[in-house]
């Protein structure tokens, strides 16, 4: 396989707070290759968010512990001193957020949000970069580019701005795009178009994706690779297929069999994980999910699980055997689908 | 936004006509002794007596009474603070010359003192802000605190007793006879004589506006547009100056007007303090002595600088903030 773009490796990201030490991300690690997306998948305060934060150097050593390694294009971004890190962010690893409406800023007209990007990373002038932001409206399929350009985010749509905040990060052609829940916010209809842009914008700009979601549904039909992440841990890790057809952790048949069907009478209520996510302060010992996990045993609440590759490069962390797993999966799991 | 101002300005109307309402009723029905008593002095005949009562209209019923000074407001040449209406019990003369007299002093205090308490609180906050924790800004913050604390008419004599009395480096207070008009507040104000007026009324304000901006700072700075302000790769300095204090100094604007409006209204405690013969000065000395004409003046002035104040802070609003539009 050829040099991965981004490689996390073993990635840990600890708050120092009063009421304790909160473990957000401990010891995650993930590849992309360009032009692939990845989905990282989990509820909230699983990590996803603050393990891409950290990546994009938004969570500074200032306000937490970071250990491990985050390599893009061959150098660490952990050990990039902050000026430089400032010409990565933003040109070639770029991010857009959950919520649109408070991501603009509301006394800025869009237009010159998005040429500020521009201007920051190129030398060019006020008027081309501003050219250059309507054309990016354009390509997000915003109508009127040029007038929309000129108005303020109070005058846009939830889904248009979500566009424009789109059309920002594409703007320098960034090699990665990060999408922290893009369409947590957004109407469903919307939410589909918005996922199809990042898609075609993705191939058009042959930029590698990373999609943060707490929606199975979503990464499945966008997403080349999935990762599972579960207080602060990666549970399973694997491509699509393997995380829908041959999921091997008991956190992800939770997730899978906890989404509604519709093409099937309604005969049974939903089917939900029972319990709720551990505090991060202080995560369960030994596989963290092992409370709420239907089928734990002797050694869960002992021994943490390594994530361990089954076949190819998909891993799940559980003690159970990989004959459990697929007799469970095969007889209890899928066939509730 | 005409009708929007048409809106304001009737309601403006209301506001003077309440406020001049409860004066003349505080004054009338609750008098603190017979105002045409007050008027003709000490040594006096019941005919001089009963002749001021007759010329102030005091014989007629409420109403009419009421509807003479109601008049007074109305802006147009012969009803405009009518001088036999308005006609002090104290100085024997218009209200208005006394009002035209004062006017600049309590400007000149007004406008100095905001342009030193800007000057000083929003760096200070500013700095506190950005520099959260750090030795400056614990420093600051105490300064903030004795400022918000402090009396000010303590403040003031603690600077009168240092740097008058003891340094005799500032002159002392008051505005000599002979310092006219906008000409005698301005040369009063060169000579220095308006200089510890003018920094006991900023210390004071200073502090309360480095307070603000230093929390609207820091509350800003969690927005998520400053979050997508950093992934964009601005350098810190743009995102806090560009992006953060935008939204942190917006409500300084609304602050700023209300307050300016309230001390042009008289800054009743330092002007009595200082001994400068500005509008608060005035407002204190009239109700002393129950000199009516000059009271009702002196509150609906005040009353209708603190509603344009308002008005100017609403409208400023619109330029700043461009969410925000008039209907």
């Amino acid at each position: 396989m050829a040099q991965p773009l981004l490689e996390v490796k073993d990635l840990k990201v600890h708050f120092q707070t009063d009421d304790g030490l909160v473990k957000a991300v401990d010891g995650v690690s993930y590849s992309l290759q360009a032009g692939e997306t990845l989905g990282i998948v989990g509820e909230s305060g699983s990590g996803k968010s603050v393990s891409s934060l950290t990546v994009m150097g938004l969570i500074t050593p200032k306000q937490a512990n970071i250990t491990g390694e985050v390599f893009f294009q061959g150098q660490d971004l952990l050990k990039v001193p902050k000026d430089e890190m400032r010409t990565i962010r933003g040109e070639k690893i770029s991010m857009i957020f959950q919520d649109p409406m408070t991501s603009l800023h509301p006394f800025y007209k869009v237009g010159y949000q998005i040429s500020e990007a521009i201007l920051e990373h190129q030398d060019i002038s006020k008027k081309e970069a501003f050219d250059q932001a309507v054309e990016m409206l354009a390509r997000v399929n915003i109508p009127h580019p040029r007038d929309r350009a000129s108005q303020y985010p109070h005058e846009f749509s939830g889904g248009m701005r979500q566009r424009a905040m789109i059309a920002m990060a594409l703007s320098l052609n960034p090699d990665v795009l990060i999408a922290d829940e893009p369409t947590t916010a957004l109407d469903v209809t919307v939410q589909a178009q918005i996922l199809d842009l990042i898609d075609r914008l993705k191939s058009e700009f042959n930029a590698a994706v990373i999609i943060i979601t707490h929606d199975l549904g979503v990464v499945a039909e966008h997403c080349d690779n999935i990762m599972v992440m579960y207080a602060g841990k990666a549970a399973e890790y694997g491509n699509t297929d393997d995380i829908y057809y041959k999921p091997l952790h008991p956190y992800t048949w939770g997730l899978l069999s906890s989404i509604p069907r519709l093409d099937e009478e309604k005969k049974e209520r939903l089917n939900p994980i029972r319990g709720l996510p551990p505090s991060l302060i202080q995560v369960p010992p030994g596989c963290a999910f092992h409370p709420r996990c239907p089928y734990k045993f002797d050694p869960c609440d002992r021994d943490v699980p390594e994530l361990l590759p089954v076949d190819g490069h998909h891993a799940a962390a559980c003690h159970l055997s990989l004959a459990d797993k697929e007799k469970i999966r095969d007889e209890e799991v899928l066939v509730r689908r | 936004m005409g009708r929007y101002l048409i809106r304001r300005a009737l309601f403006m109307v209301l506001v003077i006509m309440i406020v001049s309402f409860l004066t003349f009723m505080i004054f009338v029905k609750l008098p603190a002794g017979d105002p045409a008593r007050r008027a003709v002095g000490r040594t006096t005949t019941p005919e001089q007596i009963e002749n001021a009562r007759l010329a102030f209209g005091l014989d007629k019923p409420l109403y009419v009474q009421y509807w003479r000074f109601l008049k007074g407001f109305i802006p147009y040449p012969g009803l405009w603070l009518d001088e036999d209406v308005y006609f002090s019990y104290g100085s024997f003369e218009p209200v208005k010359n006394e009002l035209g007299r004062r006017i600049p002093i309590t400007g000149i205090l007004a406008i100095g003192a905001a342009v030193i308490w800007l000057a000083i609180g929003i760096p200070i906050g500013i700095l506190s802000g950005v520099r959260r924790r750090s030795v400056a800004d614990r420093a600051a913050m105490i300064f903030a605190i004795v400022g918000v604390s402090m009396p000010i008419f303590w403040l003031a004599q603690l600077l009168l007793y240092a740097f008058w009395f003891k340094l005799q480096i500032l002159p002392s207070s008051g505005i000599p006879i002979g310092y006219v008009g906008w000409g005698g507040a301005v040369r009063a104000a060169l000579e220095g004589r308006f200089i510890l007026p003018w920094v006991s009324l900023a210390y004071i304000n200073a502090a309360f506006y480095a307070r603000m901006v230093r929390g609207n700072l820091i509350e800003t700075m969690n927005e998520d547009y400053i979050r997508t302000a950093r992934a964009k790769g601005l350098s810190e300095r743009r995102v806090i100056y560009k992006h953060g204090l935008r939204g942190a100094l917006t409500p300084v604007v609304t602050m700023l007007g209300l307050d300016v409006g309230l001390l042009l209204g008289g800054a009743f405690i330092t002007e009595t303090v200082f001994g400068l013969p500005g509008i608060g000065q005035l407002a204190v000395q009239s109700i002393g002595t129950n000199d009516f004409p000059t009271v009702m003046g002196v509150t609906v002035l005040g009353a209708f600088i603190i509603a344009i104040a308002n008005l100017v802070v609403d409208v400023a609003y619109a330029f700043v903030d461009p969410r925000v539009r008039y209907t």
